[in-house]
């Protein structure tokens, strides 16, 4: 009865050894590295970059722990973190402005055990140190933005098709238009119809004026939202880039937010500034007159500014801005009619009749577009007009590969950030705080961990250890199961980790005290340990579900930390619910489920009440006087201090209820529990003579 | 080793009344206090702007106030936090300024007053996140006791249900008033600890109510009370066991575990020690007030019907 299939010691020992193994990594710690990736497309990290960052750091005399290329970028351990960042430095010098040079810490894990993919559990920022952002699109003020944009339009078509209005008002996220008649105003309709299909239109009359009430369409507006979200995400990771971090995380967050999350950033000034600042973008013309020469030597001519192009190359540009990036609304990548790499760009309908007139103006010189962020400006390329064009499609090919066109599409993009957006939420954990804050979780679990190990040992001597042990392999488990996750690791989740322990001994402490429950009551050890075990799990789970039913909804409504307080809960619920049904009933099966004859199990000194069930008495009134002399008989052998396989006949009471009972509740008793009275009544005999041979 | 020797069952629900009194009195005393001196709510639930920084020697909070009152926050708060080097800054939401450059202004001057100053720690929370947290917390309360009382209804019945989330609520409240109290700061952590409580004190509820079932089936002549005082003596051994486990966990949190774990096992702590009684004394006493009866958990097995199958 107490006997595991062979298959069942497998899974043991198959779990024992997974979660062993995916919880080693967590052990062998962190060393100082510097990964180098690519800032932009066209830049290859490759072998000869390898070579390169090799050279450039012998030639220093900077010494490596290792150097790798892994997943498209160069990483460099070393051994303390004044070595790293001192490669930083110079390798940040060597390799210019293409590539990203980030500080990264990596797992010290051996090699085959990365291989496997035991990779030791991602800590979060309030343990390992940096910033989290939240970010919230201001959709309010895209909204009027592009109202602004959509009234200028308005007024320009209404121009163009010699429309009379008498006037054009912006009214709580709605344009007005108002009109003298209603013949102007059907024109106006059926024209705004056809050129601007995301705006709503409503007629309305009022003060003898013919209204026309244009607003943009809902849908319109989430898609403006979703589109909003998406370039400014792209427009972050581009800044972020520029701040060298190893793993950012820039994420969708609901509808209108954005999770900036960089771990291991240090200053949090310059995270804040760079991601918080506007970015510009502007159209002006290229001075090829006057000598570029002269200008780069310091004589700059009046009414022009000298840039930098991509690539390096210097560039004298006039100062008039003759567009802003108000004007672009998309950017993409894609090739001219000669199959060419091509960037085309979409401008508004003001933007388009700009640049139309611009371009006649300038058929053979060169435009210049230029990026401007805080204090930097960037010359993003600069094509020659080849002629007039007009409609507000504009395509730059020429000279360029179709990577660069992916880049200057999105820097494109990037430039005309679609709407501010606003700092809604900020937590920087100082590096100091992440180390403390590693020690004050793992004391914890700790400390917590042996206390309550020491306990149960000696409440519950060798059960006790088995207990100890299923614990212990729960908690293997559990980092073993979060490191295969690759979950984020937060102070919260220690904690949970450290309460899963003191959790989940709850499980063990049901199944020992049920066991001593069926010692007590005078049942065979085997049979204890069978039906100890068998009861609890009803008990085991109802309990566990409950405490998962919260652990789920923590997930579901918790943000950030609580959510992996959360995740470990639930985990931990799982597991130990595995470990202490399971994995400790493979042990207790192991050492004690082949013996024939086992006369007591070590589960500490039982003690039996001297007035055997005192409850059961009292329940049965009527069979009082029929115990008596059982219970008297029973004096004989109790035996307080002696072994717990001594039996008192005084059971006798629930047999007897149960026995007279048989023949009307046969149905309601459960078919172990009838096991158990029957063998009780076998053993009886057997019981009785013992004490005597003892 | 046994701690526990009872040897007959002890008359819990005989004391339903003062247990009912003792209950009633500190509920209404953990209402009165959420409702007069409310709860001191963290940064996480109000918005604002919490930095925190170490210094090389002890701190000069006096100093730190004076560097804030020139900076025009008089209204911020200044405390030492765990050691006598380290302070404490809580700042209130302003809207005039740049929220997330806040903490960045009042560093730079706390840098030029002192350079040893080293940043630990900066939370910043916009109004509209707090107060959605907020709301997601009660959301979370009220999906987690909807989700027990479903589940004891199932398992039970929903006598035993309506029992269960009352006794454990009664917890929550108890916790929620000591905070309110103490005016201890009640953050997104402690939130989390107090629907952690609630799931894991409803353990208690569901081992005794297990029991109160098994001795329906196996005592059919006792009557409810006996019934009811003998599962509770009969786990009574488990369930100091467990808790005291739990405890011993949650004390090393609460000495090892630092400033931002210190409230959490606070709060597990008064959870815990409240589970105990509430689930003996209040969930016991409520399944006897809704009239439990050995009918509701011992279904009788139905026979086959002798008309079922195929009559001719």
């Amino acid at each position: 009865m107490n006997r595991y299939a062979l298959w069942k010691y497998l899974i043991i020992a198959v779990s024992l050894l997974l979660g062993l193994l995916y919880t080693i990594p967590n052990f062998y710690g962190e060393s100082p590295a510097v990964q180098i990736s690519s800032l932009r497309v066209s830049a290859n990290v490759d072998t000869a970059l390898l070579q390169r960052v090799e050279d450039a750091l012998k030639k220093a005399s900077i010494e490596t722990v290792g150097i790798f290329l892994e997943e498209g970028s160069i990483k460099a351990r070393f051994t303390d973190t004044d070595i790293q960042i001192k490669a930083k430095d110079l390798l940040e010098s060597t390799l210019g402005k293409e590539y990203i040079v980030a500080l990264n810490l990596l797992p010290n894990s051996p090699q085959w055990l990365t291989n496997l993919g035991a990779l030791p559990m991602y800590l979060g920022l309030d343990l390992r140190g940096g910033v989290h952002f939240m970010l919230e699109v201001d959709m309010e003020g895209a909204l009027e933005k592009s109202l602004d944009r959509y009234s200028a339009d308005i007024r320009s078509t209404l121009r163009e098709n010699r429309i009379p209005y008498t006037g054009l008002e912006k009214q709580d996220k709605k344009l007005i238009l108002k009109f003298r008649d209603t013949e102007a105003r059907t024109k106006a309709e059926a024209e705004l119809k056809s050129n601007y299909p995301d705006l709503g239109l409503i007629v309305k009359e009022a003060d003898n004026r013919y209204h026309l009430i244009a607003a943009i369409k809902p849908e319109a507006q989430v898609r403006m939202q979703d589109s909003a979200v998406m370039q400014n995400i792209t427009t972050l990771r581009n800044r972020v880039n520029e701040l060298g971090v190893a793993e950012p995380i820039i994420q969708k967050a609901g509808a209108d937010r954005v999770i900036v999350q960089l771990p291991g950033v240090q200053d949090t000034a310059k995270a804040k500034d760079i991601l918080g600042r506007t970015a510009t973008l502007e159209i002006r013309m290229v001075d090829d007159e006057h000598d570029l020469d002269a200008a780069i030597r310091g004589k700059i001519p009046f009414g022009t500014e000298l840039y930098e192009e991509r690539g390096g190359s210097p560039i004298l540009v006039k100062k008039q801005v003759l567009l802003t990036g108000e004007r672009i609304t998309d950017a993409q990548p894609g090739f001219d009619k000669d199959n060419q790499p091509a960037v085309h760009i979409n401008l508004d309908s003001n933007g388009s009749r700009i640049f139309k007139q611009l371009t006649r103006e300038n058929v053979g010189r060169r435009m210049a577009i230029l990026l401007i962020e805080k204090n930097q400006t960037e010359v993003v390329t600069a094509p020659v007009i080849r002629e007039e064009i007009g409609g507000g499609r504009v395509q730059i090919s020429g000279r360029m590969t179709s990577m660069e066109a992916r880049d200057v599409a999105l820097l494109l993009r990037a430039g005309a950030l679609a709407a501010p957006m606003d700092i809604i939420e900020e937590r920087t954990v100082g590096p100091s705080l992440g180390a403390d804050n590693i020690a004050r979780g793992f004391n914890s679990t700790l400390y917590g961990f042996f206390a309550v190990a020491i306990f149960i040992m000696i409440y519950y001597t060798a059960f006790g250890v088995i207990s100890v042990i299923a614990l212990s392999f729960n908690l293997l488990l559990l980092v073993g199961l979060l490191s295969i996750m690759q979950a984020t690791l937060t102070l919260p989740g220690m904690a949970a980790l450290a309460l899963t322990v003191g959790m989940a001994i709850d499980a063990n402490v049901l199944i020992n005290e049920r066991i001593r429950d069926e010692l007590r009551a005078g049942v065979s050890p085997q049979l204890a340990i069978h039906a100890g075990y068998e009861r609890a799990f009803g008990t085991i789970l109802d309990s566990n579900i409950t405490t998962l039913i919260a652990g789920i909804a923590l997930f579901a409504f918790g943000s950030g930390p609580v959510k992996g307080f959360a995740v470990v809960l639930c985990l931990g619920i799982l597991t130990s619910v595995f470990t202490a049904t399971f994995v400790s009933r493979g042990m207790v099966n192991l050492m004690y489920g082949s013996r024939r004859r086992l006369d007591h199990i070590p589960i500490g000194k039982i003690w039996i009440p001297k007035h055997r069930l005192a409850s059961d008495k009292a329940i049965s009134h009527e069979e009082v006087e029929a115990n008596e002399d059982t219970i008297a008989s029973g004096k004989v052998i109790i035996n307080e201090q002696k072994k717990v396989n001594i039996q008192s006949e005084a059971i006798s009471p629930v047999e007897k209820i149960a026995e007279t009972n048989n023949i009307v509740d046969d149905a309601k008793i459960r078919p172990d529990e009838k096991a158990i009275i029957k063998t009780k009544s076998k053993r009886k005999k057997s019981d009785v003579k013992q004490p005597k041979q003892q | 080793m046994e701690f526990f020797r009872f040897n007959r069952d002890i008359p819990f629900m005989s004391w339903r009344r003062q247990g009912a009194v003792i209950s009633l009195i500190t509920f209404i005393l953990s209402v009165f206090f959420i409702a007069t001196k409310g709860l001191n709510l963290g940064v996480d639930f109000t918005g604002g702007t919490v930095l925190e920084v170490s210094y090389s020697q002890t701190a000069d909070l006096g100093k730190i106030r004076s560097i804030l009152v020139d900076l025009e926050m008089s209204d911020a708060s200044v405390q030492n936090f765990g050691s006598s080097r380290e302070v404490l800054i809580r700042l209130p939401i302003k809207p005039e300024v740049s929220t997330a450059q806040l903490s960045e202004i009042v560093l730079n001057a706390l840098k030029q007053a002192d350079s040893s100053v080293e940043m630990r720690r900066v939370e910043f929370v916009g109004p509209q996140v707090g107060a959605e947290l907020l709301e997601n917390g009660a959301l979370a309360l009220l999906f987690v006791s909807l989700g027990i009382v479903a589940y004891l209804a199932v398992r039970f019945e929903w006598k035993f249900g309506i029992a269960g989330i009352i006794a454990n609520l009664h917890d929550v409240v108890i916790i929620v008033g000591c905070f309110a109290f103490f005016q201890w700061e009640f953050s997104l952590t402690v939130l989390a600890a107090v629907l952690a409580i609630l799931g894991y004190s409803v353990n208690e509820s569901v081992v005794i109510f297990d029991r109160i079932r098994e001795n329906f089936r196996k005592h059919r002549r006792a009557s409810i009370t006996q019934v009811i005082d003998n599962a509770i003596t009969q786990t009574m051994s488990r369930t100091i066991i467990t808790h005291g486990s739990t405890q011993m966990v949650v004390i090393a949190m609460l000495l090892f575990g630092g400033e931002v774990l210190y409230y959490f096992s606070l709060a597990l702590t008064i959870g815990i020690l409240f589970g105990i009684y509430s689930s003996i004394m209040v969930g016991s006493s409520i399944i006897m007030l809704l009239g439990v009866k050995r009918e509701d958990l011992v279904k009788l097995e139905k026979k086959p019907l002798e008309n079922d199958g195929a009559v001719v």
